[in-house]
């Protein structure tokens, strides 16, 4: 069992928590990702890992909740422990000083691109940051990102704080401004990932993107988190999660993401129905 | 003495029409009369052929005597000396090609149903548990540590014998439960998972560490536990990677390996989703692709979770199949249609990109191969489509690179297995043995557990010699 230490809740639907597990606090590195089990009935499903304190032994991760697992495990409180947390898995995020680096988080992604710009400034790049969000009410971390950032571009879809757009926006500007911008790291939603791809791709500026399909070992024992990558089908868990995002087969990645929405449904009106009747 | 009978005692089974549609376990074991009846046939001769035909040398003549003259715990403490996983064993072994293969009877009659008798002992102790007591006597400890990485049947074995010389053992595994391919692959109407939890619990109750969740190569490396005071490791992570077909079409919708498959409906329990979370598509028209226990297990699972026609498409013909005749058989009597003598050539999607049918090709068989069967090659012009909403493809699996990618100075295959010795097990790393698929590449629990048997007598003079 692995004990949750601290609770946050970020946003009303964003949680963040870290838990107990010296073993993996030891390893792990900016990119790697987590398998999660709550409980015997539970489901294994990655999360990335937002951070780490190798002294203390604990790991943090941050979730949105979305289906029924993640619904579950916003339930718990501090103190709780969950069954099964296993980790460092996935090659980490290459780390290299390449001059400047824009770092590209949709959502609750700013937790998990944290790290990653962190490690980034660390080897002496100059980071540029975009954080984008749907809603005033759902930005977190603005400080935070700032202070491992030179400079931190804010968005909002419906334009309630700071600019008024998607991150493609900001993203594009910086490519055409002049400025040499040599790596992009994009991680949030798929549709995100792909977009901000698109708008690197004219510039010729590489783009890392960090792939989340379904999961079920995260070990490469199963080939469910297959992905197409430069016309090759690779495994997201073992060779990933971070890949070329111009080279990715997008299409295909949102098709597998949607395998269970019939399945994933179900499970969650039941838990839905459940949790009520039990509140 | 009394006339020999020719006949073994058969062993009841679930109906095929009411298995078909439950997880439970078909076969379901020998009574106490029947299991007297089958080891009175056995004529106890000198030579023990059965033994021999033994990867693990079960003493088969001797337990099966102690159960003729009643004494069941006897035959127990016999199995049990050379077997820790004498239920798994008595379920899946491929004895008719073992032990009872090599029975002194077979020349003139059905051998003795070793395997049968084995479950029959194995089942009897876990329900008379509180009656008997520990039964070995641990050794003085060592004061040595050994790793075992894996705990499936290679692993559980080595570390078994290992701790039953005195040896401090861990076992690591990277999933959620210990049992390897016992938990994950083989589906509970087989075996259930019951008796590996149980035979597990015993490997544990002999003074065996086990931890769970421990990915070796990513939580620690080889290296580091050699570091933090292991002796030595022994590496039985089998041969966890699946195999695709390579064909167009292969990534759509509802098409899984074998591995994700049976993960989903074993490990997870998806077949009694949504109690439990982890869902699986559930096929009308199911397609399995392959020829072996796996490709069994899998066409047997998705006829029970509803399928209304399950396929099974190997490209050779049933003499060439490397199942077990007993699992075709089973799966025959359960519906399951076969169409051998036929290969994919692509998938085809419908709008939702999944999958809605797969395009074959007819094969006829040419020379043998190096593998000693005879090759199968493409009849042109003979494409034919089936309609199907669920591929599963159990074309066999190969050693997952998570720990020879982390470990220097282990020597690996083209395809990927450790280069150990075959009888010590011993690598080319010192302090590192191996054994099971990681050496071999997909093969029986049995070998698998032989392996771990062999690499334990070398780990124990290794660590003997040490001071």
């Amino acid at each position: 069992m692995y004990k949750i230490l601290l609770r946050q809740d970020l946003v009303p639907n964003i949680h963040l928590f870290k838990l107990d597990a010296p073993a993996i606090a030891r390893k792990a590195k900016p990119g790697q990702f987590v398998m999660v089990r709550i409980d015997e009935k539970g489901e294994r499903i990655p999360l990335t890992i937002a951070d780490w304190d190798r002294k203390e032994g604990s790991v943090t991760i941050v979730f949105m909740e979305v289906g029924t697992t993640t619904h579950r495990l916003a339930t718990l409180k501090a103190g709780d422990s969950i069954a099964n947390f296993v980790g460092p898995l996935g090659v980490p995020t290459h780390i290299e000083k390449f001059g400047t680096v824009v770092c590209v988080a949709g959502g609750f992604a700013v937790a998990v691109i944290m790290p990653i710009a962190r490690a980034m400034k660390e080897k002496g790049n100059k980071v540029i940051s975009i954080m984008g969000f749907r809603s005033k009410n759902l930005v977190f971390w603005e400080d935070e990102l700032h202070r491992v950032s030179d400079q931190l571009i804010v968005t909002t879809d419906d334009g309630t704080y700071a600019r008024k757009g998607l991150v493609t926006e900001p993203l594009k500007e910086l490519l055409s401004s002049g400025q040499k911008i040599d790596w992009v790291i994009a991680i949030g939603p798929s549709v995100m990932m792909k977009f901000c791809a698109k708008t690197t791709e004219p510039f010729g500026v590489k783009t890392i993107v960090s792939l989340n399909p379904i999961m079920v070992d995260g070990t490469g024992m199963c080939g469910c988190c297959r992905v197409s990558v430069g016309g090759a089908t690779k495994f997201a868990c073992v060779d990933g999660p971070d890949f070329d995002g111009h080279q990715v087969d997008w299409d295909l990645l949102f098709a597998r993401q949607k395998v269970y929405l019939d399945e994933e449904k179900r499970s969650f009106d039941e838990w839905l129905t459940k949790h009520k009747v039990n509140a | 003495m009394p006339k020999l009978n020719l006949n073994r005692v058969s062993m009841p089974r679930q109906d095929p029409r009411v298995r078909s549609k439950n997880f439970n376990e078909v076969a379901l074991g020998y009574d106490a009369e029947q299991a007297l009846a089958e080891a009175s046939r056995c004529i106890q001769c000198p030579k023990h052929p059965c033994a021999e035909g033994c990867p693990v040398s079960v003493d088969i003549p001797d337990f099966i005597k102690a159960l003729h003259e009643g004494n069941t715990p006897e035959a127990v403490r016999i199995l049990k000396s050379k077997n820790a996983l004498p239920g798994i064993c008595g379920r899946v072994c491929p004895q008719e090609t073992q032990c009872e293969v090599a029975c002194t009877l077979e020349k003139r009659a059905a051998p003795i149903a070793i395997g049968r008798l084995e479950r029959y002992v194995a089942d009897w102790e876990r329900a008379h548990k509180k009656a008997l007591s520990t039964p070995f006597d641990l050794p003085k400890p060592t004061g040595k540590r050994v790793a075992v990485v894996g705990s499936g049947p290679a692993g559980l074995t080595c570390a078994a014998d290992l701790a039953k010389m005195g040896h401090s053992v861990t076992i690591f595994e990277a999933l959620h439960v210990a049992g390897g391919v016992l938990m994950y692959g083989i589906p509970e109407f087989r075996l259930p998972k019951e008796i590996v939890q149980g035979e597990v619990d015993y490997v544990a109750s002999l003074g065996v560490e086990l931890k769970l969740d421990s990915v070796i190569g990513k939580t620690d490396t080889v290296d580091e536990l050699l570091g933090n005071g292991y002796d030595a490791v022994f590496l039985g992570t089998g041969a966890g990677l699946p195999m695709f077909l390579g064909v167009p079409g292969e990534n759509l919708n509802g098409i899984y390996s074998a591995n994700e498959f049976l993960t989903r409906v074993n490990l997870m329990k998806a077949y009694l989703f949504s109690r439990y979370d982890t869902p699986v598509k559930i096929g009308k028209k199911v397609a399995v692709i392959g020829g072996g226990n796996v490709a069994m297990d899998s066409a047997r699972c998705a006829l029970r979770l509803g399928a209304d026609v399950v396929y099974v498409l190997y490209r050779r013909s049933k003499a060439e199949m490397p199942a077990r005749h007993e699992e075709v058989e089973n799966a025959e009597e359960e519906g399951i249609i076969f169409k051998f003598l036929t290969n994919p050539k692509r998938f085809l999607g419908n709008q939702q990109n999944s999958v809605a049918g797969v395009e074959c090709h007819e094969m006829e068989l040419g020379e043998p191969d190096e593998s000693g069967r005879r090759r199968p090659i493409v009849k042109p012009g003979s494409e034919f489509t089936i309609d199907i909403d669920v591929a599963i493809v159990a074309l066999g699996t190969t050693p997952n690179p998570l720990i020879a990618s982390t470990t220097e100075g282990l020597k690996t295959t083209r395809q990927g297995t450790v280069v150990a010795d075959e009888t010590s097990g011993k690598t080319l790393k010192p302090k590192v043995w191996a054994g099971g698929d990681i050496v071999t590449g997909a093969a029986t629990v049995i070998s698998a557990m032989g392996a771990g048997k062999r690499a334990a007598a070398s780990i124990d003079t290794y660590l003997r010699g040490l001071s």
